[in-house]
């Protein structure tokens, strides 16, 4: 029996952290359009229902209806397979974020987390460093100049950035001795957050993860200037909407994991036990409105200088913040 | 956890595991060869979790299918695959043969190893359940940070040898 109701526990978590997850990243959509516009000085989407509301959905349904264009060139099945690559790697990354304190629901103690990892970052970094197959073989597979620059810039982008984003967790993971994310967020009880502690490994693990999901300045793949759209060039309808909700699933992530290693997860004052993944949102929410904004703000790098700041600034960087907070625990 | 469950997985994943394996060899276009690897790496990571070993495991993925591969595509997609496909004529070159013979003798190794059981195995310090309780990751730390501490060092040192290597061979003569 206890299977039975570990089984329902399961997954009705899975369905709803993938619906919550799925309406955000809609949303997030039209809200980055909003903000984009509010920083150029413009109204943004503002015609489909009050304030743009229903902007995602005239977009979901306009994306539905479009054609399906499958280059006669193209690797068919690779160039399928690549989006779902993209969105599942994306949506896995979910599994083991703990968004809330264990709350009661019907007598039964329920952890607000769908699976509680001991190996739970490693897990994050194995399923990350996988969903980068999606936009490289996605870039590669259409047969298009474009595509393939954008495939290999992805690949190498990606690799050189992936180094430099473990080495800036490390110093977190020496002050909490676990690599279990719910654990890490029980030691930054009482207002420790990491961050306080770490605030550099902050900055380097911020920078690292826009890179790391090919986010403005550092969106080399598929600068448009140059590119013309890069690794999705030859994709439409919903291939293209899917590596369109990925890319915005892979953002809520990143930032909910910088909640969960830096910002204290879902600790913070004046709510309920059972209310605390309020403040997992708020501060996810923040992170999410950062990227955004800076994405306003920050003109697109040239590609070896994304290289240059990847491997000769921020890897010995995250090696010294290493180094001096081993330092700092001995003494 | 049943261990029928358990002979369930490992039956599934090792089948898919050897149908990889043939499929990198066959395949024609170099990517899908590398993408049957990656699969082929998943299934090992598979194997390791059912043997309780989730660092292993996790390290597979990260490391292997994720970092080395994505280098191999890398490559791949730089020499441009299309222009390049394998030339499919079966001819016998000493490479080959050298080859079959070195296989032919892993393989009966592995026959002599499983089917006669002339290789039991010691069985370790670190059970099952020992290591659910102290957790997968302390129990590697904790061998690899004492015991083992003079081999891992010089596996880094290896490491940093063919780190400064690789940098020095890339350098253009000035």
């Amino acid at each position: 029996m206890e299977l039975v109701y570990f089984l329902i526990e399961a997954v009705v978590k899975v369905v709803v952290v993938f619906a919550v997850l799925m309406g955000t990243v809609a949303y997030l959509t039209l809200v980055e359009r909003k903000v984009l516009g509010h920083i150029q000085v413009r109204y943004g989407p503002n015609r489909v229902g009050p304030f743009g509301l229903l902007q995602p959905i005239a977009d979901g349904i306009k994306a539905f209806f479009k054609e399906e264009v499958v280059p006669a060139k193209a690797d068919k099945t690779i160039f399928i397979i690549a989006p779902m690559i993209s969105i599942v790697a994306a949506l896995c990354l979910f599994a083991v974020i703990p968004f809330g304190d264990k709350i009661e629901i019907f007598g039964r103690t329920v952890s607000l987390t769908i699976a509680d990892l001991d190996i739970g970052l490693l897990y994050v970094f194995g399923i990350a460093s996988l969903g980068e197959y999606g936009v490289v073989l996605g870039g590669w597979s259409g047969y298009n100049k474009y595509g393939v620059i954008g495939a290999l810039r992805a690949a190498a982008q990606m690799i050189s950035y992936e180094l430099a984003l473990g080495l800036s967790v490390i110093g977190v993971l020496m002050i909490s001795g676990t690599l279990n994310l719910g654990e890490i967020v029980q030691r930054q009880a009482g207002g420790h957050w990491n961050v306080l502690y770490q605030p550099f490994a902050f900055i380097f693990y911020l920078v690292c993860a826009i890179a790391e999901i090919n986010r403005t300045p550092f969106d080399m793949p598929e600068a448009e200037a140059e590119l013309a759209c890069g690794f999705n060039i030859e994709y439409s309808s919903m291939k293209f909407s899917l590596f369109f909700m990925a890319e915005y699933a892979h953002l809520v992530a990143v930032c909910a994991i910088a909640t969960t290693l830096f910002l204290g997860g879902w600790h913070g004052p004046f709510l309920p036990p059972s209310l605390s993944w309020i403040w997992f949102v708020i501060k996810t929410g923040v992170l999410v409105y950062f990227c955004i904004w800076e994405r306003g703000t920050f003109p697109r790098l040239r590609y070896d200088q994304i290289m240059k700041l990847g491997w000769k600034v921020l890897l010995p960087l995250t090696l010294a913040n290493i180094f001096f907070t081993g330092l700092i625990m001995v003494l | 956890m049943g261990s029928l469950f358990h002979w369930i997985v490992f039956i599934l994943t090792a089948l898919t595991a050897i149908f990889a394996a043939v499929m990198v060899i066959t395949r024609r276009n170099p990517i899908h060869s590398a993408l049957f690897l990656v699969l082929n790496f998943l299934c090992i990571a598979v194997l390791y979790l059912l043997l309780n070993s989730q660092f292993i495991a996790i390290i597979q993925v990260m490391i292997y299918a994720g970092a080395i591969m994505m280098l191999v595509i890398f490559v791949i997609m730089l020499l441009s695959v299309e222009e390049e496909r394998r030339t499919y004529k079966v001819r016998l070159s000493p490479a080959k043969v050298i080859g079959l013979v070195v296989a032919l003798i892993l393989f009966a190794e592995l026959v002599y190893g499983i089917a006669l059981r002339v290789l039991p195995g010691v069985k370790g310090e670190f059970t099952p359940e020992k290591i659910a309780q102290m957790g997968d990751i302390k129990a590697v730390a904790s061998l690899l940070f004492t015991r083992f501490l003079f081999p891992f060092e010089v596996a880094s040192i290896l490491l940093l040898v063919g780190i400064i290597g690789a940098v020095i061979l890339s350098k253009k003569e000035r």
